[in-house]
């Protein structure tokens, strides 16, 4: 299905990367966007909102982050693509009603522009510290699809690639970026609306009475009930069966919570991307996302004139991680060094997916600024020792 | 040795079955509940009123009457405790044509819902809420509320409580709601007239139900038998509508003043959006109300 020209403004521009998000939604065709000021996320808000009346849509300030969340899933189940941007501490509130729209199998896209955290935190300044909140920030045992891009233009594609997968697995999909993404100005190239590729809703192709909300096929993805129109469905947070009623039981809890994690597991190859450089014959691999990626181009420069065999691995979809990969390069290469804006947080998948095979080394910082390329060109370096 | 089976009549088809999930019943309420009765009258209402039930969602979050939702057959959504309205704002708002229903508790929409329902009513988002009102929380076993009458005993408030409660009608018309009515379950009539002209209303209407809990509140209280709450009810109800909203507090077993108390014109959300953006953009906006789905 192609874009709907309306929402698309083809062209090159020269905007941030939270602008970029922005029409990234609306050549998606997202007409539904409810959300609560937050720095250093609220210009996807405000691009969104001067956009959307002559788009056709609705953008409504809501309350908090619970009612942006919840708004978002109804409008939703109301037949619109619908989105919400925010930061770390709305992050947190979002994170109960992820949870509902992961059970109940909502299509919508969840942007957080990361800041530094815990708390309030740095505002204004950059993080990563969220990545790990994203995987498993909402209670209970679920599998998440995360992205991650490193620039305006990604940002846009990305939020177009967030609504295609979101309307794929019907789930909320997060564009985690950062606040140097998200404020970073750069060329973005906006293509005509009949060279964007949209997935459009699941829509059931069965007549009501006949309809079950959460009967599924060999994909583990259910349809979706047209609203409104006599499907007469149920659907509820609490543990279901195919017919979207309650079943408050082991058995039932099994059947559900492994499919929702499956749905994700299943597909992840379809799912997971990353983009790899000089690879072949590395001793040391970078892995990084985000911001990070483009802070460690100079590190990865100065390692190669010093003779040092280093490669690049990039996440582009962060969760599902790229389990598989990591486990197949940690035969072959000496180590990996994982730089993020946080202490610690994807390294832990990397180390526990390189299972001891090859040394892993993370470069962390706390936030509020990128690193100095020079620390990770250290890391590296002793890495490649 | 086995008698033989009695020659029973076949059981007559319920009266409400084309609105009600007859393989989830039985409901889990408990006898002289006041919740099964305001989803009678709400079903009533729906039937005199002649609305296509297809074009009704209906919204709940958790607690006792958030089951509402599991045990109507519409499109029905059983969302998280305390956000059945801000979902039913989206719900709305990206398809107008739905006409949704929020039925909920006390608890969950004025409680932990609370700051939601206030917004909702400020936007006039065109929802009908109903708050079917306990005065504790019943299905965590009988909490204090918000709505918990000053030195009323509850599990939470065992030497009575001390807090002022909220007086819903209110609260609800001060937000900003256009429709604000109030009944107990015993004004099953007028209870469901009240939710036929909150579905037709255009903007935020509330019908606020008072409803017996014989489980915990009557029984933590010793006020009896779900009948003797009805008793309580009848004798001292007083219907006075157009009331000030100023005078509806509801005292430990005092006077409940029932009736109408508002039923104004404003416009709402989506009628203020095409408005302003008609000013603004004038024939280059098209006016949004159309279906996404």
């Amino acid at each position: 299905m192609k874009a709907d020209p309306k929402g698309v403004l083809t062209g090159a521009h020269y905007i941030d990367g939270n602008f970029a998000i922005a029409e990234g939604a609306l050549a998606a065709e997202c007409r539904f966007f409810a959300g609560y000021p937050i720095t250093p996320s609220t210009e996807i808000a405000e691009r969104f909102v001067e956009r959307i009346p002559l788009v056709g849509g609705v953008f409504v300030q809501m309350e908090d982050e619970l009612g942006s969340m919840n708004a978002v899933l109804g409008a939703s189940w109301g037949g619109a693509k619908s989105m919400t941007c925010t930061s770390g501490p709305g992050f947190s509130l979002m994170m109960e009603n992820f949870g509902l729209g992961l059970m109940l199998e909502t299509p919508c896209v969840v942007v957080n522009v990361q800041r530094g955290g815990p708390s309030t935190g740095l505002p204004t300044l950059p993080g990563q510290g969220d990545m790990m909140q994203a995987r498993w920030g909402s209670h209970g045992d679920y599998e998440v699809i995360a992205l991650a891009p490193d620039s305006p233009q990604e940002g846009f594609e990305l939020a177009i690639d967030a609504f295609n997968l979101s309307e794929r697995y019907r789930m909320p999909v997060l564009v985690m970026t950062d606040e140097c993404v998200g404020h970073m100005t750069e060329k973005v190239v906006i293509p005509a609306a009949e060279e964007i590729e949209l997935e459009p809703r699941r829509y059931t192709k069965k007549p009501p009475g006949q309809f079950l909300p959460y009967e599924v096929g060999e994909d583990l993805v259910p349809d979706a009930p047209y609203p409104g129109k006599g499907y007469r469905f149920h659907v509820t947070g609490l543990t279901h069966d195919e017919r979207g009623y309650p079943v408050i039981n082991e058995e039932a809890q099994d059947k559900l919570v492994r499919r929702l994690v499956d749905k994700v597991k299943k597909n992840a190859d379809n799912i997971m991307r990353y983009e790899e450089a000089d690879i072949d014959g590395a001793d040391v691999v970078v892995v990084s996302y985000g911001i990070t990626s483009r802070v460690v181009k100079p590190a990865l420069a100065k390692a190669k004139k010093k003779g040092i065999k280093v490669g690049e691995l990039r996440l582009v979809v962060v969760w599902p991680f790229p389990e598989g990969r990591i486990r197949e390069l940690a035969g072959s290469v000496g180590a990996f060094v994982v730089p993020e804006l946080n202490l610690g947080q994807v390294v832990l998948e990397v180390e526990r997916c390189a299972a001891g095979k090859c040394r892993t080394i993370p470069v962390t910082h706390a936030g509020g600024g990128v690193h100095d390329p020079d620390v990770i060109f250290e890391a590296i370096k002793e890495a490649a020792k | 040795m086995r008698a033989e089976a009695p020659v029973r009549e076949q059981p007559r088809e319920h009266p409400m079955e084309s609105l009600l999930r007859m393989d989830r019943i039985p409901h889990i309420w408990c006898p002289t509940c006041g919740i099964g009765t305001a989803l009678t009258a709400f079903a009533a209402a729906l039937e005199e009123r002649e609305i296509a039930a297809d074009s009704v969602s209906i919204v709940s979050g958790i607690g006792c009457t958030g089951r509402v939702a599991g045990y109507t057959k519409l499109d029905s959504y059983h969302t998280t405790h305390g956000r059945a309205v801000p979902f039913a704002v989206g719900l709305h708002l990206a398809n107008p044509s739905l006409k949704v229903v929020v039925f909920s508790g006390d608890g969950d929409l004025v409680g932990i819902g609370g700051n939601h329902f206030i917004h909702a009513a400020r936007r006039n988002v065109d929802l009908t809420v109903v708050c079917v009102n306990n005065f504790l929380y019943a299905m965590t076993g009988g909490q204090a509320a918000a709505t918990s009458p000053l030195t009323a005993n509850t599990s939470t408030s065992p030497y009575g409580n001390f807090e002022r409660p909220f007086n819903l009608p209110l609260l609800a018309a001060s937000s900003g709601a256009v429709y604000v009515a109030r009944w107990t379950a015993l004004h099953i009539r007028r209870l469901t007239k009240a939710f036929g002209e909150a579905l037709e209303k255009r903007g935020f209407s509330l019908v606020e139900v008072i409803a017996p809990c014989s489980t915990l509140y009557a029984r933590r209280n010793r006020l009896g038998t779900g009948l003797d709450l009805m008793k309580f009810y009848h004798d001292n109800s007083e219907i006075r509508h157009g009331a000030d909203p100023n005078d509806l507090d509801i005292g430990f077993q005092e006077k409940i003043i029932c009736g109408k108390f508002v039923d104004i014109e404003r416009p709402t959300f989506l009628d203020a959006m095409n408005q302003r953006y008609r000013e603004v953009f004038g024939d280059e906006y098209q006016e949004y109300g159309g279906s996404h789905g």
